[in-house]
């Protein structure tokens, strides 16, 4: 595995692997997403409690699991990125978080605007909601860290540490419901056993998860390409991209 | 692994360990402070030996108690009963109830004690569960008869 994977901490390798899946994430997600938020939007069943209301959970859930999936996967690169020194992995974080800054904002704001009408408020500081906004903060600080310093490598290293060290509130966001009394509800398909909703809501849900990974998967890939030649704009592996014309570039 | 990365693990994973244990040391530490709302049951027989005192603000989380909803004919003022697994706690009310508002529904009050087991509320706030079904499944599953709330007959 570590032959097949050690090419690609070569930049110039891994921006062809990007250049190579950029086009099927893309696909993938179109393929997805629009069925599924059909499907899910319009002839989905009502729920019997809330409504059409409910159907808010299509861009809620998806984009919630995937706020704390993008940080999951920014943390790994964060952590290959500061042991191996990495230089792709280093681009890959800084590659994700506003990515994942914007799901997490996705989930905030739809969660707001489910909340008004079901709940009957917008905002609660109830544990589930508090510790999702501390994602929300947790991408900034990431972004705002890797932005400040001049040069990239240490803004990487910082940037990466604060990575790391906010996985310990995964955990919290996921068990929040279970730990504390809540106003959120708990875990309707992110648990062992059977998903507590029925199966006609149950398909297009997944639908739009997977729709909504491969375009956070997608942009990710774009923002690292963009990243990689932008941080390595004077190697000649960029200007033979750009045509082998320094001045070009 | 060559030295200077296994340094660099060991370095990086104590970092990550160490604030992680803190962290959760702290939420140890604050342990249901961080709970949104008393249980009924919290409010009279106490919570970790401590009692809310009267007058006390809080927030209060049970099921409405069916049969217990009444409305105030000339105004929008209601009281209900909540009930978690014990004793059974008042709560007063005036204004708008959210929309998910029903016998039996999960809500969180906010507001002040007003008696041991008396609650003036300030804001009422429906739950959910988490299960999500159509109408008829509902009704063939739980026996539940979804009733829109204006056709509801509280009295």
């Amino acid at each position: 595995m570590w032959k097949w994977l050690h090419p690609y901490a070569k930049t110039e390798q891994a921006y062809r692997l990007c250049s190579t899946l950029l086009p099927w994430f893309a696909v993938a997600s179109l393929l997805c997403l629009i069925p599924g938020l059909i499907w899910g939007l319009a002839y989905a069943p009502a729920d019997y409690q809330q409504g059409d209301s409910f159907r808010i959970i299509y861009l809620h859930v998806p984009s919630a699991i995937l706020s704390m999936g993008a940080y999951s996967a920014m943390a790994v690169a964060a952590f290959i990125g500061l042991v191996w020194q990495i230089r792709s992995a280093d681009m890959a974080v800084a590659a994700i978080a506003p990515v994942g800054a914007v799901m997490t904002f996705i989930a905030l704001f739809t969660g707001a605007a489910w909340g008004k009408p079901m709940w009957g408020t917008w905002w609660v500081w109830d544990a589930r909601l508090t510790s999702e906004l501390i994602l929300l903060f947790l991408y900034l600080g990431v972004i705002a860290l890797y932005q400040s310093f001049e040069d990239k490598q240490q803004g990487s290293k910082a940037a990466g540490i604060m990575a790391l060290v906010g996985v310990v509130n995964l955990p919290i966001i996921h068990y929040s419901v279970e730990w504390w009394n809540t106003l959120h509800q708990g875990a309707t398909i992110t648990k062992f056993g059977k998903p507590s909703i029925a199966p006609d809501m149950l398909w297009p849900l997944l639908l739009c998860l997977a729709g909504l990974a491969f375009v956070v998967g997608a942009l990710s890939l774009y923002r690292l390409q963009t990243e990689m030649l932008r941080r390595e704009l004077h190697r000649p592996w960029v200007q033979k991209l750009a045509g082998g014309n320094s001045d070009a570039v | 692994m060559n030295p200077r990365r296994k340094q660099r693990l060991i370095a990086v994973s104590t970092v990550v360990v160490v604030i992680g244990a803190a962290i959760g040391l702290m939420l140890y530490a604050l342990g249901q402070n961080i709970d949104l709302f008393y249980t009924p049951s919290e409010i009279v027989q106490g919570k970790d030996g401590v009692k809310p005192r009267v007058g006390q603000r809080l927030r209060v989380g049970g099921l409405v108690v069916p049969g217990s909803v009444k409305r105030d004919e000339n105004s929008l003022a209601v009281t209900f009963d909540l009930v978690d697994t014990g004793p059974i706690v008042q709560v007063s009310y005036q204004g708008i109830l959210p929309d998910l508002f029903r016998e039996g529904q999960g809500i969180v009050a906010t507001g002040h004690l007003s008696a041991a087991n008396q609650i003036l509320a300030e804001e009422v706030l429906a739950k959910h569960d988490e299960e999500y079904m159509p109408p008829e499944l509902a009704e063939a599953m739980k026996g539940i008869k979804h009733v829109k709330p204006q056709d509801a007959n509280y009295n």
